[in-house]
């Protein structure tokens, strides 16, 4: 995705710190993203990938640090809004969960599911509710009986469909994948990374791309950031990161992927031939 | 001595519940080469941690083997078949943890919380062989240190939960291998590491593997790991095997349309920009639910199609 000025930033993140009980979890992180594109976030469990994402929708709230988000009314930040003030933005920020059998409640049905985010934000009456459900069902190519069932009768990637239609029943621009496709079997996760590129050509979405796996986010994002120990060791487009890495640490992560060619052997970096 | 391990034959495992019975393996059939690593590769519900169970006999109700020989031909006592061994033949002891051991995906489920990783290392070699206790926890020790585990005298004496994943994963391998057994299962074992850890644990098992020159059944859904290790892979869909053949023939020119969908199902081998090909989108018109019975093809590789679609194909 390149810089155009008729694409523009919709985030930009400075600074931001947090860290748990004074271990430092995300530390002094700073990024843009532009509208329309998709930040891949990479790094081992424990880099702090997720705590940066949570602490950016304020699903926890950062020590330090500014998180600018140009909203439908103009740029805001929200590292020091209430809860109260964070509600409108909610609708423009969603997030879709990795594992789909844990994130949809079990005793709602599938309407119930996706319709829920517009009753809490009070959007539409009963019938034009139902309209953005139906509709929303098409985007996600799910059957329209599937409505009226519960989470336990789909599959694990049926049940990711319903999730990723809940997140988007809102309209919202910004949508956080935390490991999206990670728990899901390849041909399944093959069909749900093309539905998430459809649905962004066709609703404009941004997105930040939290994942471990290196083939789905090089197939799926723009520009990557590298993280390792809460901070940024890299920062790329997705050309520069996998052909021509920096740092010693993406290195480390790029020599580890097994490739699926049996003549490219597995030869992986050692951590501390590295100094890492 | 034949060159095949283990011989697997028209395996059959149900499960049946109040719902009705659901045929988790048909007809399964492979042979492992000895010494070599034979891969089994498929998608959830293919089957292939059930074939696995059914080698280490450690199948659970509501399943049970319903047909089938699994004939093993270890090097250290005469050949017999698992599948009709009685719950109480020695042999059955024999088999688990000593002639064959198993690794699982997690490696807690495999370690006690409450005693020390020495402990339990020195338990899997007092359970198969009579050796005294210091001998025990000394083989202990060698074993923990060639898995990687260094200060050796130190960690020998803590618990699982001071261990990362990756350590505990090299915990239950040393236990695993700490009885020289003739077969090692690893059922998905680097699935819930991280992909620089999986590097080290699958370095770890390929280095090991040729060190010690045991066979080994490695069950993954990664095609990526299948390249990296395999001699051999047996492609499974559904409960059936599809496809069998050596990891460049699979890999390199399947043949059967469920492996050519699952290969151009990998994110890093398409071109970017477009969308990924999936399963159904390859598979297209053919019918991959379908039983066919498996035809030997000229350069040795096995598949499950109908003879007039494998002719003319890979010669």
């Amino acid at each position: 995705m390149s810089e155009s000025p008729a694409n523009g930033r919709l985030l930009e993140v400075t600074g931001l710190s947090k860290s748990f009980d004074g271990v430092p979890a995300v530390e002094d992180v700073s990024f843009d993203v532009q509208r329309s594109e998709t930040l891949g976030i990479v790094g081992e469990s424990g880099s702090g990938k997720t705590t940066l994402v949570r602490a950016i929708l304020r699903a926890i709230d950062p020590d330090r640090g500014t998180v600018r988000f140009k909203s439908s009314q103009g740029w805001v930040e929200l590292q020091d809004m209430t809860a109260k003030e964070l509600i409108p933005l909610r609708r423009e920020m969603q997030m879709i969960f990795q594992d789909p059998f844990a994130s949809l409640n079990p005793r709602m049905t599938v309407r119930q599911i996706i319709e829920e985010p517009l009753i809490i934000h009070r959007v539409g009456d009963a019938a034009e509710r139902f309209e953005a459900v139906r509709d929303m069902l098409a985007h996600v190519q799910l059957e329209e009986d599937s409505l009226t069932r519960y989470p336990h009768a789909f599959s694990g990637g049926q049940r990711q469909r319903i999730g990723i239609a809940r997140a988007l029943i809102l309209r919202p621009n910004l949508v956080v994948c935390d490991e999206s496709v990670s728990a899901l079997d390849v041909s399944v996760q093959a069909q749900i990374i093309n539905l998430l590129e459809d649905l962004q050509k066709e609703l404009g979405l941004t997105y930040l791309f939290v994942a471990h796996d290196l083939s789905v986010v090089q197939h799926i994002c723009d520009r990557v950031l590298v993280m390792h120990r809460g901070r940024v060791v890299e920062s790329g487009s997705v050309g520069d990161i996998f052909d021509n890495p920096r740092e010693n640490y993406t290195r480390l992560l790029l020599s580890a992927v097994p490739s699926p060619d049996p003549d490219v052997p597995l030869k992986p970096l050692d951590r501390r031939e590295l100094g890492l | 001595m034949t060159d095949t391990v283990l011989k697997v034959r028209d395996l059959a495992v149900d499960f049946k519940t109040d719902l009705g019975t659901t045929h988790a393996l048909v007809d399964v059939g492979f042979d492992m080469p000895r010494g070599k690593v034979t891969a089994i590769v498929g998608e959830s519900g293919s089957g292939k941690s059930v074939t696995a169970n059914c080698i280490m006999r450690i199948i659970q109700p509501p399943g049970r083997i319903i047909g089938g020989t699994i004939d093993f031909a270890p090097e250290a006592m005469d050949p017999f078949e698992i599948t009709s061994l009685g719950k109480r033949d020695p042999r059955l002891q024999e088999l688990r943890g000593g002639l064959i051991s198993m690794v699982f995906q997690e490696p807690m489920t495999a370690l006690s919380p409450v005693y020390t990783v020495g402990n339990q290392v020195a338990e899997a070699i007092l359970c198969h062989r009579k050796v005294g206790r210091k001998q025990a926890w000394k083989e202990a020790a060698e074993m923990l240190e060639r898995v990687g585990i260094d200060d050796i005298d130190r960690r020998i004496r803590m618990y699982p939960f001071e261990f990362s994943g990756g350590m505990r994963q090299r915990v239950v391998i040393a236990m695993a291998l700490v009885c020289h057994p003739e077969i090692l299962i690893c059922d998905e074992p680097t699935t819930a590491l991280d992909v620089t850890i999986q590097a080290e644990i699958l370095t770890l098992i390929r280095d090991l593997q040729r060190e010690l020159s045991n066979s080994v059944l490695f069950i993954t859904h990664d095609i990526g790991v299948v390249a990296q290790l395999a001699d051999q892979v047996v492609v499974m869909y559904q409960g059936r095997v599809l496809e069998i053949g050596t990891v460049r023939q699979v890999l390199k020119t399947p043949v059967h349309p469920y492996t050519k969908g699952l290969l151009a199902a990998i994110p890093g081998l398409a071109p970017k920009g477009e969308p990924l090909a999936t399963i159904a989108s390859v598979v297209g018109d053919t019918d991959i639910t379908k039983p066919y019975p498996m035809i030997t093809l000229g350069d040795g590789r096995q598949v499950s199609l109908p003879r007039e679609q494998v002719q003319g194909v890979a010669g």
